[in-house]
């Protein structure tokens, strides 16, 4: 038995309703636990805090970092010199605060770097496949084979490693270098990821609709692999200031007396006997702030990560 | 662990027909630990089995169908969850057991079929296997007894070229052939009760076809007591001597399959039969949907879990839960209904919203059938002020 | 079974949508080829719901998705409207997008989890620029009302936060809101619950009458595809087997599978008996090295010598149905008529 047809493209009267069953209010079985969490919080306050004080540092009430007491030499913490003094007498916790605008600059400049361009060849390569993938993912994985520090190393030594460089060129390198090493990583992760959700039904209907595909990347690929992308750059900031760090004693890292953590330390590994103040104060600064950024990158993975269904 | 008989060269549990109940439950209760607070899946189950007897337990999503099969057997996550209840069988309690004693059960007195064949056999092992495993370990079978047993085995659920098969992999067969080696592998010991969870979802409908017609098959050679769980009622209508139907956790009817679908007493199990597209109506017969959702388990509503969505409710509904009585008529036919099926309120409202329906005017309702069970929406006609405001 | 042949296709002027000789083979990998869809024909009137139905593996997901050119057919005619849609690339192809929408079978899968409701079900006007944003906005809040969902309610919230059903309701709310011609729905009911499924069903019913539109219902359960169908296509590893009107169809089969199909449906009837007689043996065949004739002759009752020879072409058989084989069965002329009914 056929029902009768109604062809007309109706505009909605209530009147002519066939029996739709009640319109239901969307369930209210969201879970509430939006929340990044204490830790996440904690983690987001002292890395802001350093932030804070790397940005303001030149109008704090703190010595010039390069500024020598003879009195402070080698010195542990005394009145008006928190953290003591490293081995000419520079006052170490001045040092420290200058040095987190290098360490900052380097750790989320290089992630920034190897993001925007990691991040768009794994878009690229994840949702055409086929020719475009073929050829840039070989090319990754060179750059992937080759030892990362080995690669930063190689890198900063033939840009900027003479002495008469300037300390700004050297950062810009140092950025640039460990930037191009973490492109392979994120530019996988994203892949990955990228691949996952461009099967997704839901980029299908996108093509169905008749959008174009830079469209679908941007506006339905992209939000879904942020989160992932998200997280391990987070990870990558840690991980590329300890980077900076090893450059350092090599002696390719920031330039001195440009000061960064990475150099700190290695410049006070020679006073571990008699002065270990200033490799232990800069290196639990250090380690705070990288777990600080392994707990955001945890927790920016596990809110933003989707919840796929009810309950 | 019991003595085993081979016959045919395969184990088979011995027993005598008529002793103790093969399976008893008793009030099974079991509750998860979510972010929102407890659910309660199972709310409170008995029922009971015996061998050579296949019990279908009817449910949709939600229903704690699963969860009440894992319950029993003692499969649950130990954390987060909370579960009370006797389970008793051949005569003995089971339910507070440990982990080493109930491996003791796995396998050799009770088994369990999955439902997705392709992750519930380990894709790294071959298929041999995995059936010798649970030979060797519960039956302490030699090396070369044990494989002549599993490729008996692969030939009693009919796979070709058994001995060949003995050494593939879960990914080099069909689906079908697949859920045969779960078979296999849960039959290997001669297990006395199989509990076999929605075994043919995963699987097409010829395949289904052949994979009920063995597990009947080996239900009679074995004299095996099964537990059915599927949400499909056309599954259950020929394979069960004994249909539950389970809604928010709790069984609201159960009957012998020939009454439960002759005379259904639950206003749900009713609304499940008419929601069904049947083969045997005609093209574009309107359908006669549930309105509504399951209940939230974490809060379930006061009173009857079904009263929300129930087109025969009345006020005492929403304020007492009905719990399982036995008809008077039939004590085999259970159900928890204030006023089943047939009893003088629902006729009532069954015949008001017929009328309703032949009021209306939209062509659909006055072609239909007045015999197809009425919308369970209340009330169904004009649109109300809430419907237009949102346009 | 294993049909090719047009005899089934009507006049070109009376159909809205035209399949013919459709193939699609997927390379698989060391010079051999899966055959996932071998050339099928068929075509559906303005307004009419064609049923596909059939096993995992017999194409009916893949000729859904091949006419909406995602991915391209390997060969054949797909004419939608007087325009072969196999002929059109790049912008031609993407302005007839508005016509032909598809539904999918995973509800939530299917949306966008990071998109708001209102954001979903409005990208197709976005995409194409229909009207200003005001009247987008309020074209969404028409059609989630009139697929049963709470516009105010719904429009800023994201899919997890709906149960399955509901997600299928916003998935055809996006499909209709271009008022397109004709919407593939793949097995849109399958991962749904029974009452679910029902609502869903009632629903598709509902906007078929309301937008004036034509359906390609494809599904696997064979009494739902009755339920919503006028015509019904049987296909077995990518061929065409039978195809009629569903009453007639299911009441007498001609052709050895769909009755297999038929008599393996369990149903809820216990007094029903069970037809064992007619339950398939054996597995599928690969698609890549597919028997030859009549695909089905490894299974089929009825085999000679020719299925293996001669592929079976559509013959025409009684009324409206057709069927490939050499040795239809018994057809619907010859059952009474009150089984019909």
């Amino acid at each position: 038995m056929q029902t009768n047809r109604d062809t007309s493209i109706a505009h909605l009267d209530p009147s002519s309703l066939p029996t739709i069953e009640a319109i239901e209010a969307p369930s209210s079985h969201a879970v509430s636990a939006d929340r990044l969490g204490t830790a996440a919080w904690i983690a987001i306050a002292w890395i802001a805090f350093l932030g804070l004080l790397a940005i303001l540092a030149p109008v704090l009430p703190i010595p010039d970092p390069n500024e020598s007491f003879v009195a402070l030499a080698r010195k542990g913490p005394a009145m008006g010199h928190w953290f003591g003094g490293d081995a000419i007498g520079r006052d170490l916790l001045s040092r420290i605060i200058w040095g987190t605008r290098s360490s900052f600059i380097v750790g989320f400049g290089a992630v920034a770097f190897g993001l925007l361009i990691g991040g768009m060849l794994g878009l690229m390569t994840g949702f055409f496949r086929g020719k475009v993938d073929g050829l840039i993912t070989p090319l990754m994985n060179v750059l992937l084979a080759i030892p990362q520090f080995v690669l930063a190393l190689s890198l900063v030594t033939v840009l900027a490693s003479g002495a008469d460089v300037s300390s700004s060129r050297r950062l810009a390198v140092v950025v640039v270098g460990l930037g191009i090493v973490s492109i392979p990583l994120l530019g996988r992760i994203t892949r990955a990821n990228t691949l996952a959700w461009s099967e997704r039904e839901f980029v299908l209907a996108a093509k169905a609709m008749g959008a174009k595909n830079g469209r679908i990347m941007v506006r339905e690929v992209l939000p879904n692999v942020m989160p992932a992308m998200l997280s391990i750059s987070l990870l990558g900031v840690g991980i590329a200031i300890v980077a900076e760090g090893g450059l350092s004693l090599f002696g390719v890292g920031v330039q001195l007396p440009m000061p960064s953590w990475g150099n700190i330390i290695a410049e006070g590994r020679g006073q571990m006997r008699n002065s270990p103040h200033i490799v232990i104060f800069t290196s639990l600064i250090l380690f705070l702030t990288v777990m600080a950024l392994n707990f955001l990158g945890d927790a920016v993975s596990r809110r933003f990560g989707v919840r796929e269904s009810v309950l | 662990m019991s003595t085993q008989t081979p016959v045919d060269g395969l184990p088979i549990a011995s027993g005598t027909p008529g002793a103790a109940k093969l399976l008893e439950v008793r009030d099974i209760v079991t509750k998860f630990n979510t972010e929102r607070g407890s659910l309660t899946a199972v709310n409170g189950v008995s029922l009971s089995l015996e061998r050579g007897q296949t019990l279908g337990v009817v449910g949709e999503s939600g229903s704690g169908k699963s969860v009440l099969s894992r319950s029993i057997m003692g499969l649950l996550p130990r954390s987060n969850t909370e579960r009370s209840g006797q389970v008793i069988f051949e005569g003995k309690e089971i339910s507070g057991l440990n982990d080493s004693e109930y491996r003791e059960l796995w396998g050799d007195e009770m088994a369990m079929i999955f439902q997705d064949p392709m992750t519930a056999l380990n894709p790294v092992m071959k298929v041999g296997l995995q059936i010798t495993e649970s030979l060797r370990f519960h039956l302490s079978m030699s090396k070369s007894d044990a494989k002549d047993t599993a490729i008996a085995l692969l030939k009693a659920v009919k796979i070709p070229e058994p001995d060949k098969r003995f050494s593939s992999y879960p990914h080099e067969m069909s689906g079908g052939m697949r859920q045969r080696v779960v078979i296999a592998v849960a039959l290997a010991c001669g297990p006395k009760l199989l509990f076999a969870d929605e075994p043919t979802t995963a699987l097409d409908v010829t395949v289904q076809a052949q994979i009920l017609d063995l597990l009947a098959e080996q239900q009679r050679e074995r004299y095996m007591g099964i537990i059915l769980v599927t949400h499909d009622l056309g599954v259950v209508a020929g394979r069960a001597d004994e249909i539950a139907v389970m809604y928010a956790g709790q069984i609201v009817e159960q009957a012998p399959t020939a009454l439960l679908f002759s005379e259904m007493k639950m206003p749900y199990t009713e609304a499940l039969m008419a929601a069904i597209p049947k083969l045997t109506d005609a093209s574009h017969t309107r359908l006669a949907a549930i309105g509504g959702r399951p209940p939230d388990l974490v809060n379930p509503p006061k009173g009857c879990a079904f009263s929300p969505r129930c087109p025969y409710v009345q006020p005492r509904c929403h304020e007492e839960a009905p719990t399982l009585t036995p008809s008077p008529t039939a004590p085999a036919h259970m159900f928890a209904c204030f006023y089943p099926i047939g009893s003088p309120e629902t006729e009532e409202v069954r015949l008001r919203l017929a009328a309703q329906r032949l009021m209306s005017t939209a062509p659909e309702f006055v072609a239909a059938s007045t015999d197809s069970f009425p919308p369970a929406q209340a009330p169904p006609a004009p649109p109300t002020p809430e419907q237009t405001e949102g346009l | 079974m294993a049909g090719s042949g047009t005899a089934h296709l009507r006049d070109r002027a009376e159909t809205l949508l035209r399949i013919e000789n459709l193939v699609v083979d997927f390379p698989a990998g060391r010079g051999k080829k899966v055959s996932a869809v071998s050339n099928v024909s068929f075509d559906i009137a303005s307004g009419e719901t064609l049923g596909l139905v059939g096993e995992s593996g017999c194409g009916k997901s893949t000729t859904g998705k091949a006419i909406m050119q995602l991915p391209r057919p390997t060969r054949g005619e797909v004419t939608l409207d007087g325009t072969d849609l196999c002929t059109l690339r790049g912008e031609p192809l993407r302005n007839t997008r508005p016509k032909l929408q598809m539904i999918f079978q995973d509800p939530i899968s299917s949306l966008n989890p990071r998109r708001t409701v209102l954001q979903i079900v409005e990208e197709p006007l976005n995409i194409w620029k229909i009207g200003t944003p005001e009247e987008r906005r309020l074209k969404v809040m028409e059609v989630l009302a009139s697929v049963g969902i709470d516009p105010e309610a719904a429009a800023e919230r994201k899919p997890h936060e709906f149960s399955g059903g509901q997600c299928q309701r916003i998935s055809i709310a996006r499909a209709v809101i271009t008022e397109p011609s004709v919407i593939i729905c793949d097995e849109p009911v399958s991962a749904l619950d029974v009452s679910v499924q029902a609502q869903i069903l009632n629903l598709l019913e509902d906007m078929k009458a309301r937008y004036g539109l034509t359906l390609v219902f494809i599904a696997h359960d064979l009494a739902v595809v009755k339920n919503v169908s006028d015509r019904v296509a049987v296909m077995y590893l990518g061929k065409m087997c039978e195809i009629g009107s569903p009453d007639s169809l299911y009441a007498a089969p001609a052709h050895p599978y769909t009755r297999a199909l038929l008599a393996a449906i369990p149903l809820p009837d216990p007094d029903a008996s069970l037809d064992t007689e007619h339950h398939l043996e054996g597995d599928l065949p690969s698609p890549i090295s597919p028997p030859s004739g009549c695909r089905f002759r490894t299974r089929c009752p009825l085999a000679q010598d020719i299925c293996a020879q001669v592929e079976p072409q559509m013959q025409h058989v009684a009324g409206d149905q057709y069927v490939a084989c050499h040795f239809p069965l018994q057809t619907v002329s010859e059952v009474p008529v009150t089984l019909l009914q």
